[in-house]
């Protein structure tokens, strides 16, 4: 850790990880509702159990692209953050909102209120004055963080990231925007969802992707941040068009089916090169550091992400075939694999890079780390095999045969109770992974006798 | 240093040229939701209202719309049509409206629907809606009544 200011990161990663387990935990109940279905449905229904899931992984996502920002743009622009004051008033704003957010879902409060109520749309169901929260917290990042790389240095890693979060926040403002109409409001939904997780974030992820790879393998910069350039040309391209796979069956023209299907088949070719990408780096770099876990993590992400949103998405995303497996359980594993695959792993990998440095504790302890990414890199794929099975069953029950979905639901049991169980295994890997980040150990290996990188 | 300028000028260029069309197909998209696969002139005040009450019951987080949401309960797209509402209008109301208000079955081993409490004018808007939606041309989804 070369700048005072990184230290932001530390605090944004706690709260990061205090979500991932809070999410995880959602997640294992809604798991456990599925098997169970009695369990708690006066108190707290499923719906509520679902949105703690699904909203407290969006925020802790973004909470660590936030931090990595905090943590990285110090180096990358050679000079401290422009106001760490800025910085942690940011994290106190959304971490109140999300409090907010939580305790109002939870507790029903405010129902039907325009400013203080839930806004029941899936994944931005923050009520409005969160949302608003969330806007002015993401409008002081970017100030924050501009300043900072506009006196500074200027690379091509800053300036993906920047063109990345802004993004994000730009996009997010079309959460505001609610019409009556069902049709229009799902075309903008799909601003935010879409062109978040196959757009914009995916400038973060090859930025943060790249920062890592050079610091870990010594690559020569010229060489990672033409990669850069490449990757995310290759998934904006493919991906703002590519929005058209969500266009086909919401009441959109109907040149969507082709252009959607066209487009976001070509949303594998970015992912496919984060994974060349990160393993020519790796291999050319030559470089052994001491810090495997962290080239665990960014190698497995890139592999992951590739899986989850390029083979995965693409299993899907043809008109023909979406047309019989749209909103099924292959949706749902789908989801699961990309999200983990590219944004939960990226986050993991930078948070294993950047935490021995921030808590002054090299050489590093790492092998619970790495013990947890295997653990919840097999229980993950895991999940996804499942549910695809489930997926496919019931898709053929249900969209070929035309079965009733409660009865098609009561065949599948069997994938319910082992989603479950993949997942219980997956939070022991995250509270594993939790552990081993945030308390310090002695170190268990020896550290490979190379020079440490920088 | 040359490679990697024109890599980021193509991407640049590249990306607001694929943004721009993005926008100009949103643009008639939008025109075409308002006008050709919906008919505004029939979502009333209801249907709006309905819409309303769908959100603030956060109903998105257990069923799909249009094949969006959780995958907990079923699609209601077409819940309408496959209620027998386009033979029989009345019934199919009556049908829905005991439907919510009969809820939670309470049966052991069956996935629970809340009870909303939703007095006979929401129960009606929601009915509104839910027909409205089943209105909207979805380009022939879902494949059958099942959703
Ligand atoms: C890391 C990137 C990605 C993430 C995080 C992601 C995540 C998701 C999620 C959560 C959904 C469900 C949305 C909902 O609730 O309705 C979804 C839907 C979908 N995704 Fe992705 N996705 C990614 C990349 C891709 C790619 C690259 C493709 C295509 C090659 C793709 C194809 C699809 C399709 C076709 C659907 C709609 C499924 C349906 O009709 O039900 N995704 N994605
Ligand atoms: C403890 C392990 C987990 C379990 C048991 C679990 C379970 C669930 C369940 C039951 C749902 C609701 C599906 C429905 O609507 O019917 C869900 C949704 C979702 N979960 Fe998880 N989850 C787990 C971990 C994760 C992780 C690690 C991620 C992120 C990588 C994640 C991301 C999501 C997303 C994006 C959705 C929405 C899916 C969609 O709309 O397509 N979950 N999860
Ligand atoms: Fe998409």
């Amino acid at each position: 850790m070369k700048y005072q200011s990184q230290k932001i990161a530390i605090a944004y990663f706690a709260v990061a990880m205090a979500l991932f387990a809070v999410q995880v935990l959602g997640g294992l109940l809604a798991g456990f509702i599925y098997v169970f279905p009695n369990f708690l449905a006066d108190l707290v229904p499923f719906s509520v159990v679902r949105m703690v899931h699904t909203n407290a992984l969006v925020v802790w996502l973004i909470l660590g692209f936030f931090g990595a920002a905090y943590y990285l743009v110090p180096e990358e622009a050679e000079r401290e953050i422009y106001s760490p004051k800025i910085a942690y008033l940011q994290l106190i704003i959304l971490t109140v909102g999300t409090l907010g957010a939580v305790i109002t879902y939870v507790f029903n409060l405010f129902e039907g209120n325009v400013v203080l109520g839930l806004q029941g749309r899936e994944f931005l169901e923050q009520p409005l004055w969160v949302k608003l929260g969330i806007i002015v917290a993401a409008l002081l990042f970017l100030f924050n963080i501009s300043m900072t790389v506009l006196k500074g240095r200027k690379t091509a890693i800053t300036n993906v990231l920047l063109l990345g979060l802004w993004g994000i926040a730009i996009f997010f403002l079309f959460s505001l925007y609610v019409p009556d109409n069902l049709v229009l409001d799902k075309m903008y939904w799909w601003y935010v969802v879409h062109l978040w997780v196959e757009g914009v974030w995916e400038l973060v992820m090859a930025s943060i992707l790249a920062f890592l790879l050079l610091k870990l393998t010594g690559v020569d910069r010229e060489v990672v941040e033409k990669w850069v350039y490449v990757i995310v040309a290759l998934a904006l391209f493919s991906g703002v068009l590519g929005t058209g796979h969500h266009y086909y069956w919401i009441g959109t023209p109907k040149y969507w089916t082709w252009i959607g299907s066209i487009f976001s088949a070509m949303e594998v070719v970015p992912f496919f090169a984060m994974v060349v990408f990160a393993f020519t780096m790796v291999w050319k770099g030559g470089r052994n550091h001491p810090n495997r876990a962290a080239v665990l993590w960014a190698l497995g992400s890139a592999v992951m992400a590739f899986f989850g949103a390029g083979v995965w998405g693409f299993l899907h995303t043809l008109h023909g075939i979406n047309f019989f497996t749209h909103g099924t359980q292959i949706t749902a594993a789908h989801g699961h694999l990309a999200f983990f695959g590219a944004y939960v792993s990226i986050n993991l990998a930078i948070i294993t890079y950047s935490i021995p440095y921030l808590l002054k504790r090299e050489p590093y302890n790492q092998v619970l780390n790495m013990v947890s990414f295997w653990i919840m890199n097999s229980a993950m794929a895991f999940m996804t095999v499942v549910l695809t099975f489930a997926g496919v069953i019931q898709t053929h029950l249900q969209r070929v045969n035309g079965d009733y979905f409660m009865d098609v639901q009561d065949q599948l049991s069997l994938f319910y109770a082992m989603r479950f169980g993949a997942g219980a295994i997956f939070v022991i890997g995250a509270l594993l992974f939790i552990y081993a980040i945030f308390v310090p150990r002695k170190e268990l290996i020896s550290a490979p006798s190379t020079a440490p990188a920088e | 240093m040359h490679t990697k300028s024109a890599a980021r000028n193509i991407f640049y260029g590249g990306s607001l040229f694929f943004l721009l069309i993005f926008f100009g197909l949103t643009a008639h998209s939008h025109y075409y939701a308002k006008n050709v696969s919906t008919d505004e002139t029939t979502l009333t005040e209801s249907v709006a209202h309905g819409k309303k009450i769908w959100e603030d019951k956060s109903c998105v987080n257990c069923h799909t719309i249009l094949g969006e949401g959780a995958y907990f309960a079923p699609e209601l797209g077409n819940v309408w049509i496959r209620f027998g509402g386009n033979d029989d209008e009345e019934g199919a109301r009556e049908a829905l409206k005991d439907w919510m208000k009969n809820q939670p079955s309470g049966i052991e081993g069956r996935r629970q629907m809340p009870q909303f409490n939703l007095t006979e004018a929401e129960l009606d808007n929601l009915v509104d809606f839910l027909k409205w939606v089943s209105t909207i041309d979805t380009n022939g989804w879902p494949p059958n009544e099942a959703g």
